[in-house]
């Protein structure tokens, strides 16, 4: 780049003047070695294959798994399981081993953590040797492959340990619906002895919801008046003990109850 | 007409040695999975780019549904998954990209690891990936309350308690995460709204022009 005296430039700014430019000509690639190439375009059209490859995979998982979403927030449900996305579960494991958690909590929420991130951080300062080949630098291969077996051992005891069954038992959404208190099959339901098991809005409470329920309003009527046995045990008392016509009443109103 | 709007920018702002510095950049043959498939590994780095652009333009076509607002954050990502049109798919995208950049920078940071990439004279583009990886994960961190539900709730819950429990200032980190000494709820949501949304992401975007930068200048590590 020509400098000093004898610079032309453009009009009053401090870009030089069209004589003294850098022609805009690719670079001669016969003057690198073997088989070196330009990044533009030859490289990034070849990359994008990789790119397309890839892409199709995060499409497949994203429409053949929707994400997740449990139900709303409720600070006060104390009983609730937490467990953090699938990345942060070594950590949590962790904290659950003896020496790690209670009294040792410091050991396993930060000094663990925090060695491993801040030698990670400093590895150029500590492995300050030429040597490039992991086979030539054994301690810095030996203690990634230690904390990379450390991370997955932690996962799979974290993933292991896991009741699943229960946990989306507990994040499930809770079905609302719109409860037509003025309708006679409410009023039938909230005189009659179902609401003490099933609660003021069928959401259940002894007994389980009625809402959503796949019988058809024969077989609620049938189950209201006989109850339920299974396995030789009696589950729902016969609870019955009104008109026919209002049975059939309520046994509409409880099967036209759906989730919205 | 693209080049006579090129020449035109140019001529006022002579931007030939930039643009020919990226587009004429060597590639050398050992990075390149055209000559040698193990090479695949090489491009773990640019994958984790590729998807942190998917995050930020899918990020942002979620804020024009989503809500910071304990009332109203879980009723808008209910809606969005299953009343908006595809915004299953946008949300989609978003979740299992987060999940996906994790995976795609840990391996980028084992490939560099294990190449020995990290050496003299790369240690500060070292230092400013770890740095990326930190921001990352604290992306994934505060995103995951962002939903309002139950498991968010409850892994903030966790997260925070730890977060307490660092010597000295674990109280005044809990503090600015959840904005109260004790409650979790409406303050934390704004905040980590706020720093998943505008303060990491600057960060996140600061680093990364950083660490091109950097690899622009030093070029790419040899062989082996």
């Amino acid at each position: 780049m020509h400098r000093g005296k004898g610079m032309k430039f453009v009009g009053d700014s401090r870009v030089p003047g069209m004589e003294h430019r850098k022609p805009n000509i690719p670079k001669d690639y016969s003057e690198y070695p073997g088989k070196t190439e330009a990044f533009w375009p030859n490289f990034l059209l070849k990359e994008w294959m990789i790119g397309a490859v890839f892409l199709i995979g995060y499409l497949l998982l994203t429409v053949a798994h929707p994400s997740p979403l449990e139900g709303q927030a409720d600070p006060t449900d104390t009983a609730y399981i937490p467990l953090p996305d699938w990345y942060f579960l070594f950590l949590y494991q962790l904290l659950k081993y003896e020496f790690a958690s209670g009294p040792y909590n410091i050991v396993g929420a930060i000094i663990m953590p925090g060695l491993a991130f801040g030698a990670l951080m400093l590895a150029p300062f500590l492995d300050r040797g030429p040597e490039r080949r992991p086979s030539k630098r054994p301690l810095p291969t030996a203690f990634m492959l230690l904390a990379v077996a450390s991370i997955i051992f932690l996962t799979w005891e974290s993933v292991a340990n896991h009741d699943w069954e229960a946990a989306e038992a507990q994040g499930q959404i809770a079905p609302e619906v719109e409860i037509d208190t003025s309708a006679p099959g409410y009023e039938i339901y909230s005189n009659s002895a179902c609401i003490n098991c099933h609660g003021e809005n069928f959401e259940g409470a002894v007994g389980p919801t009625l809402i959503g329920l796949e019988h058809t309003p024969e077989e609620i009527a049938e189950i209201a008046v006989n109850g339920i046995q299974e396995g030789g045990a009696q589950t729902m008392p016969p609870s019955w003990d009104g008109s026919d016509e209002d049975l059939q009443v309520l046994a509409e109103f409880i099967a036209g109850l759906e989730e919205e | 007409m693209l080049n006579k709007l090129y020449d035109w920018v140019d001529e006022r702002l002579d931007i030939t040695p930039i643009w020919r510095d990226i587009a004429d950049h060597e590639v050398p043959e050992h990075v390149n999975p055209a000559h040698h498939f193990s090479a695949f590994v090489y491009c773990f780095g640019g994958l984790t780019f590729f998807i942190t652009v998917i995050q930020i333009l899918s990020g942002m076509f979620l804020t024009m549904y989503y809500v910071p607002d304990i009332e109203n954050a879980w009723q808008s990502v209910y809606y969005l998954q299953n009343e908006v049109a595809f915004g299953e798919i946008v949300r989609g995208m978003h979740h299992w990209g987060a999940s996906l950049v994790v995976v795609m920078i840990f391996l980028h940071t084992l490939r560099v690891f294990f190449t020995g990439s990290y050496k003299k004279p790369r240690e500060l583009n070292w230092i400013v990936g770890v740095m990326l990886f930190g921001v990352i994960l604290g992306l994934s961190f505060t995103g995951y309350l962002l939903p309002w539900d139950m498991k968010a709730l409850f892994a903030t819950k966790v997260g925070i308690e730890i977060a307490a429990s660092v010597p000295v200032i674990g109280e005044s980190i809990k503090l600015l995460l959840a904005g109260d000494t004790t409650i979790l709820g409406a303050q934390t949501l704004t905040r980590f709204f706020a720093i998943h949304v505008f303060f990491l992401p600057a960060a996140l975007l600061g680093l990364l022009g950083a660490h091109f930068i950097m690899i622009r200048r030093q070029g790419i590590s040899g062989p082996l």
